[in-house]
């Protein structure tokens, strides 16, 4: 057993996530997460001091495009899909410091 | 004309493609038909979450007249098909499978979609799946499992679990799906049949709902190894739409013949001799297949992938990380699920309730392992170390093909198991992707092909090409089909209706 | 403030002028309809990818190499990852362990000399959204993603300032060598150019850096001296009380002129910077940057000298070279062969005496270097004395209320502002009419009335329509009365 995740970890980790959980999906976690990263701690096993990591998957260097402004969804379609709008814009509880 | 709802049955893709264009029979009646089938069964697998029946016969109709008017058609003109519900297609939702993204309808086309709809083809509606691609046995799906068409109490694997099943069910003759880890080859294991996952970067990821960036592709479902490198060859090459697309040339993907006199068929040990876990029923065939190989003329050669113990450990990091990141943009704002507040409840309340509605267990999970994987502290033990052994898998790849045209070995350790057998385990479930993680952390395309039966359920092999070369890989598939000569075998749907009734 | 150094680093950014946003083609222009200008990628869509802009490249490293730095032949794109509603994926596309520029330098000119600050690094990274205050409603905000992927450059300078003066010296050489290289139109009002600035206080004589505050919403380079200088003694009464300077975020109030801490729980952000799998490596190679180079043009310091060279006063310069169109404008006018003196006169007179006229009218700078020419035609007339001062007065107020193009009005009213007439064969018939005509008063001048002669003096220039040289008319008018009265006397004497 991983003695890294604790209640605390999840609930830290389930902020920065922003993930509200109940208190049964916080135990079942623990354990899940317990036992996962437990699992993971075989790739401690090789040495990869040496090793690069692998991130990037193509051979291409990054391909840029001309700076030409295109067509825009536009408003109204921009909006089309929101919870809640008003005024041409996306709306949600008043964010601190706007 | 010939009866549209018995050539379901007996058509290829191909096949289909090919009467259309003859006008031996009519895109519209076949559409029809293929409506007709998914109306009878789908209640019971449940591998559609969408249907566009009047877009579908729409587009059937306009074929046939396209057809009597001379115009030239395109390859797929009216082939009926799925797609996975991953994929933007305007016109019709999209949810991943998730209740996070409830009414959410794309204002773009992916470009596989695109491609799809400029070849002619009719997509019929949109495949289940599990929740944002995370799963292997299409059980974490928000809106219902899909069930294996050939045993419907068990799973069709997933996530492309829809995918696989409505191919093999005959709704249309071909779909798309995604491979993460081994979503398209798994499901088309269980599900007999074949699917490819192409080399990363091979078909743009444009329009597609993202999991895992550096892993994830679009790739095809079909019954036959012609009929599925026929779409691959439709929806793949560059895309200046996506960064990560290849600028290599596809190569010429359909007419191989199949011959592999003097092909070098690499078997690595890993995943036969030294399996652990690996179904013995399912051994056989592959080794029956490996056989029928030979005696085709190819050469079989002993491979090692050294690091193959460690491909499940680094997937569930470089994936999930990849994962919490491309997963934030669900939250409540701009489009999909918003939770009701309460009184004096604010921003942070309306992302953590939206998106603890939203997610489903599974994804949870992950965003949790991922978001832990990346965070202060854990960065470079976890996610940077499951990259530099991501190079070490990679390598392994490489160098094996260097002596080999393709690696063989089975594609899944077991044929389908039974709904809810393996759901209490979490890492259980995780180990179903042992074969097939590696080729999506390496980047090399691999496929699965039906290759026999086990307990009468499907068994596919996996076979695992050089990067780019799909050609090579599709074309020793196609030797193997023939060498093998099993015919398409499909599922009788009708006696599993027959036997679900009291 | 004597036993205490301030030391102080500006963390910058800069709107690239560009057409399309950093990552998709979605239109950057200013002032549309609310989330007008948007595409999938700028909604953060399910399915959207990134692709960037070739000119967004090419402006970053003309801004990385107009300030010395080394650029990156292999970059790399990272995600910063929070949550806030005009952050559309929930993380921004930014780079963080490989950015494209590093280890440049600013010569800041100051009131004491260059001063040399040290640029960190230069990386890109895509801006957010705009969130503002729901109309009416005090419980919503409205969120614009208008803004949302337009492209930034963050330049990050070393703490090596030691007051506001030299921190405002710093962005205003900084915005000036931005400008000229068109990267950013350095618009601060409009936040294509904002400072964040890094401030904190030691001992005079040590070498370890206090505890340090970030303070955010500077608009201005008043802001820039305002918020520092209240900083540093915020800091400083801090430390000499005792109490320690916590390290925070602070907002500068510019109406109540103080920083305060950010209201709302000050969480350490965890930001989890990986690598962005959807673009690979940015690979520059080095015979594009040469070519970047080659195209640079000449930088405000190199402008700045020339004039300085050729005359001009130092603070004048400093001015002129603020915007390249103004010193291009200005340097062609002068022409080639423009002696110091002249060019020190002309200098002075743009900025001080035209800017000050330009500044009560409605006319902008854009208008004066499209009349530069004109502009010191007119100084060179008034400097050769066939302007007088309120010929050139007049002539400059009547062009700049005019409402036709500035360049044109000039002209026309130096045509006929006429000319200062000096010479004594044209000035001395209309003197002698005028002392015939007002012989009385003549006498009464002569008499001992010396008052009188402003009255004569003023009779000669309303004659002249005011274009007589002032100095030539007392010298003949003295002459003519005080010869008159000698005649007179001549003729008494008999």
């Amino acid at each position: 057993m991983s003695d890294t995740i604790d209640r605390a970890t999840v609930q830290r980790v389930a902020r920065l996530a922003r993930l509200r959980l109940s208190d049964a999906e916080q135990d079942s976690l623990v354990d899940d997460l317990q036992r996962i990263v437990a699992y993971v701690e075989k790739l401690q096993s090789v040495d990869t001091s040496a090793i690069q990591p692998l991130v990037h998957m193509t051979i291409d260097a990054m391909p840029a495009r001309k700076d030409v402004a295109g067509q825009p969804l536009g408003t109204d379609k921009a909006l089309a899909n929101a919870p809640e709008a008003a005024d041409d814009a996306f709306v949600v509880p008043r964010v601190v410091g706007s | 004309m010939a009866n549209a709802a018995e050539l379901l049955d007996t058509l290829s893709l191909v096949d289909c493609a090919a009467a259309i264009a003859a006008g031996d029979v009519s895109a519209e009646a076949i559409t029809g038909a293929v409506l007709d089938r998914i109306d009878r069964f789908d209640g019971q697998f449940g591998a559609l979450l969408h249907v566009d029946r009047e877009g579908a016969l729409a587009t059937a109709a306009s074929t046939d007249q396209a057809r009597k008017a001379g115009a030239a058609l395109g390859p797929l003109a009216g082939v009926p098909v799925t797609v996975k519900d991953l994929i933007s297609v305007p016109g019709m939702p999209l949810t991943a499978a998730s209740k996070i993204l409830r009414g959410y309808e794309p204002p773009f086309t992916a470009t596989v979609a695109r491609r799809l709809r400029d070849a002619g083809a009719v997509i019929i509606g949109k495949n289940n799946l599990d929740e944002f691609a995370m799963g292997s046995s299409n059980e974490n799906s928000a809106f219902g499992n899909v069930a294996n068409p050939w045993a419907p109490d068990r799973v069709p694997g997933g996530s492309s679990g829809g995918s696989a099943a409505a191919v093999a069910a005959g709704y249309g003759f071909g779909s798309l799906g995604t491979d993460t880890g081994g979503s398209i080859r798994l499901p088309a294991s269980l599900c007999g049949v074949v699917g490819i996952k192409p080399t990363y970067g091979r078909v743009s990821r444009y329009g597609v709902v993202a999991f895992a960036s550096s892993l994830d592709q679009v790739g095809p479902l079909a019954l036959t190894v012609d009929d599925a490198a026929l779409l691959l060859s439709v929806i793949g090459g560059h895309d200046a739409l996506d960064s990560t697309s290849a600028t290599e040339p596809l190569g010429d993907l359909r007419s191989g013949p199949g011959s592999l006199e003097g092909r070098r068929i690499g078997v690595p040990r890993e995943f036969l001799d030294d399996a652990e876990g690996l179904d013995p029923g399912v051994a056989s065939c592959i080794r029956g297949s490996i056989d029928a190989l030979k005696s085709a003329g190819a050469t079989i050669v002993d491979v090692s992938l050294p690091h193959t113990p460690l491909a499940i450990a680094t997937y569930y990091l470089v994936a999930t990380a990849e994962a919490s990141s491309n997963l934030s943009r669900y939250d409540g704002v701009r489009f999909g699920h918003r939770a009701t507040l309460a009184q004096g409840e604010g921003i942070t309340d309306l992302y953590e309730r939206s998106r603890g509605e939203g997610f489903g267990p599974e994804v949870k999970r992950r965003i949790m392992l991922g978001t832990f994987a990346l965070s202060s502290g854990y960065y470079d033990a976890y996610y940077e170390r499951a990259c530099r052994v991501r190079r070490l898998i990679h390598d392994d790849y490489v160098s094996a093909l260097k002596s080999c045209d393709v690696l063989v070995g089975p594609t899944s350790p077991v044929p389908a198991w039974r709904l809810g057998e393996c759901t209490d385990d979490p890492l259980a479930m995780y180990l179903m992707d042992i074969f097939t993680t590696g080729a999506s952390l390496a980047g090399v395309p691999a496929m699965s092909v039906p290759v026999g039966t086990t307990q009468n359920l499907p068994v596919g092999l996996q076979l695992i090409g050089r990067h780019f070369d799909e050609e090579t890989m599709i074309d020793v598939a196609r030797g193997l089909e023939k060498a093998l000569n099993l015919g398409v075998q499909r599922p009788n749907l009708d006696a599993l209706a027959d036997e679900s009734k009291p | 403030m004597s036993n205490w150094q301030a030391v102080i680093g500006l963390e910058v950014h800069a709107q690239l002028r560009t057409e399309s946003k950093l990552f998709s083609n979605a239109p950057t222009a200013f002032g549309a309809r609310p989330n007008d200008q948007t595409s999938p990628v700028c909604l953060g869509l399910p399915g959207a990818l990134p692709v960037i802009n070739e000119e967004a490249v090419r402006l970053a490293i003309a801004a990385g190499l107009a300030t010395g730095c080394t650029i990156a032949h292999r970059s790399i794109f990272a995600r910063k990852s929070y949550f806030y509603p005009d952050l559309p994926k929930g993380y921004q596309i930014s780079q963080f362990a490989k950015p494209l520029c590093l280890d440049g330098h600013l010569e800041v000119p100051t009131s004491e000399g260059t001063v040399t600050a040290k640029i960190i690094r230069i990386h890109m990274e895509e801006d957010a959204g705009k969130s503002i205050h729901g109309e009416g409603n005090a419980h919503t905000s409205h969120i614009d993603l208008n803004r949302a992927g337009t492209p930034l450059i963050e330049i990050v300078g070393a703490p090596d300032l030691h007051s506001a003066d030299h921190a405002a010296d710093y962005l205003r050489e900084l915005r000036a060598i931005l400008i000229y290289t068109g990267v950013c139109d350095g618009n601060m009002e409009q936040g294509s150019l904002r400072c964040d600035a890094n401030v904190s206080v030691r001992k005079n004589g040590t070498t370890t850096l206090g505890t340090r505050c970030e303070i955010k919403n500077i608009n201005s380079f008043r802001g820039v001296r305002d918020a520092i200088n209240y900083e540093i003694a915020r800091q400083i009464r801090l430390i000499e009380a005792g109490d320690k300077v916590v390290q925070q975020t602070r907002l500068w109030d510019a109406d109540r002129g103080r920083t305060e801490a950010m209201r709302g729980k000050e969480e350490a952000h965890d930001y989890r910077y990986f690598p962005d799998p959807d673009l690979p490596p940015l690979v520059v190679s080095q015979a594009t940057i040469d070519a970047i180079a080659a195209d640079l043009p000449e930088l405000p310091r190199t402008r700045r000298e020339r004039l300085i060279s050729r005359g001009v006063a130092a603070d004048v310069a400093a001015n002129l070279c603020e915007e390249r169109s103004r010193v291009d404008a200005f340097e062609n006018a002068l022409g080639p062969t423009r002696d110091a003196e002249s060019t020190r006169s002309a200098a002075g007179f743009v900025i001080s005496r035209v800017v000050g006229a330009m500044n009560q009218s409605e006319r902008t700078w854009t208008d004066l270097e499209s009349a530069m020419g004109p502009l010191l035609q007119a100084h060179d007339r008034w400097r050769a004395g066939k302007l007088s001062n309120k010929m050139l007065k007049d002539a400059l107020n009547k062009a700049l209320s005019a409402t036709t193009p500035l360049s044109d009005a000039l002209t026309a009213a130096l045509a006929t502002a006429g000319e200062v007439v000096s010479d004594s064969g044209a000035l001395q018939p209309v003197i002698d009419a005028l002392l015939a005509q007002h012989a009385a008063k003549a006498d009464e001048y002569r008499a001992g009335k010396t008052k009188l002669f402003g009255f004569f003096m003023g009779q000669v220039m309303r004659q002249l329509k005011g274009q007589a040289d002032a100095k030539t008319v007392i010298a003949l008018l003295r002459q003519s009365l005080d010869n008159q009265s000698r005649n007179n006397e001549s003729l008494d004497n008999g």
